[in-house]
């Protein structure tokens, strides 16, 4: 029987093109990318068909979690300091720079401003095991920080947005707070924020 | 001088394995792709009547029987009423709902109010006025949902109010009756 010969065919294959496709995907979603800013508090954000994005800049978020915790976070980290200022200065607490510093790179924070010397010492990693109550905010006006915290955002001379992250499981008491609160300072537009649903094709679908 | 030797050396390939590099692209693209956040969250837009200046511009003139008050409760409950609260009121004209059949009810509704030309922009539009009014029970997911209701049923008008006194009474009757009463009509009539 006569043998066969296989052809042996080289297995190592060009891999320049797929190199190619590689890195400019890569490019692609680097520059695309926006890192996503580390939550304070989880929020579910219950869903709705509208489609109006989120304003990308001077916007103030007050985020409302499941129990109830109200936290805050402004954008730019410039507007942050000066912030931060205006309300310390109200309660008479001391800030160092340092401290200043710090409070300019979270995102959102809910802490009782006496609290807040003491949170900022801490260690990055061992912040998110502190419990945090969030910020008060109640129908006393004394007590309510929030009232200081948005005060000192109209001060800031930008145009802010002002938009409430409410966990859908929130009690409306305090969501109603906050609303009161700003309505108080004649703030009366918000944007909700919620995670995108399907539209109905037609609205009169179910019978 | 000497020569550059070109020819009888060893000729080294030129082609460099590009397996470890191309798995190190693959691998970043994964990271990036994974920490990407492509779409922003979407937002919707509510405004609230204005309480300072509420008492200085005279309010616009809404018919009572162009009013539709939607009371939210606890477990996603709606409880709906036509026209004014008057201490008198029947406890059933007080009707019960969910958010599967409230857009129905919306829309039934709407059609049945029918629609007025407003005056201001000599435009035709439909003359429900939804009053929202949440109680202290309800979640914030029953607000978003009730005003995407809003959105989705094409309704214009409408606004979220604080509850009233007498609409917690009306409601907290209305409950106790249901209670007591065992089936009452308003089931018997949604079905």
């Amino acid at each position: 029987m006569p043998k066969i010969k296989i052809k042996r065919k080289s297995v190592s294959l060009d891999m320049t093109a797929m190199c190619d496709v590689a890195f400019l995907l890569l490019s692609f979603f680097m520059l695309t990318t926006t890192f996503k800013p580390e939550e304070p508090l989880p929020v579910d954000t219950p869903s709705s068909v509208s489609e109006i994005p989120m304003p990308d800049k001077d916007h103030v978020i007050i985020s409302i979690g499941r129990k109830g915790e109200v936290f805050f976070g402004v954008d730019g980290t410039q507007s942050r300091i000066k912030i931060l200022e205006r309300v310390a200065e109200k309660y008479k607490v001391p800030l160092t720079k340092a401290q200043k510093e710090q409070f300019s790179t979270l995102p959102a924070h809910g802490v009782p401003i006496r609290q807040l010397p003491a949170f900022l010492d801490l260690p990055v990693d061992q912040r998110s095991k502190v419990v945090k109550k969030g910020i008060p905010v109640d129908t006393n006006l004394e007590k309510n920080e929030l009232r200081d915290w948005v005060i000192s955002t109209i001060g800031e001379g930008r145009k802010m947005r002002y938009v409430i992250k409410g966990d859908g499981a929130a009690s409306y008491k305090t969501v109603k707070w906050v609303i009161a609160t700003m309505q108080d300072l004649n703030i009366n537009r918000f944007n909700l924020i919620t995670s995108l649903e399907r539209a109905p094709t037609t609205t009169t679908e179910k019978k | 001088m000497a020569e550059i030797d070109t020819g009888g050396g060893k000729k080294v390939s030129t082609k460099v394995d590009m397996t470890p590099m191309v798995d190190l692209g693959f691998l970043l693209i994964t990271f990036f792709m994974l920490t990407t956040t492509m779409s922003k969250p979407k937002t919707m837009e509510i405004n609230m009547p204005d309480k300072t200046e509420d008492k200085k511009k005279d309010k616009i003139e809404v018919k009572e029987s162009h009013t539709l008050t939607l009371l939210l409760d606890k477990d996603n409950k709606i409880f709906w009423y036509r026209g004014m609260l008057k201490p008198d009121k029947s406890l059933d004209e007080l009707t019960k709902t969910d958010f599967k059949t409230i857009r129905k009810t919306l829309l039934d509704l709407k059609k049945e109010i029918g629609s007025v030309v407003n005056s201001k922009t000599k435009k035709t539009e439909w003359a429900i006025v939804v009053v929202i009014k949440l109680t202290d029970r309800a979640k914030y997911r029953n607000m978003v949902d009730i005003l995407d209701e809003m959105n989705i049923t094409d309704i214009q008008k409408y606004a979220i109010v604080d509850l009233a006194e007498a609409d917690e009474d009306y409601l907290a009757r209305y409950l106790d009756r249901e209670k007591g009463g065992g089936s009452s009509k308003e089931d018997k009539k949604e079905k």
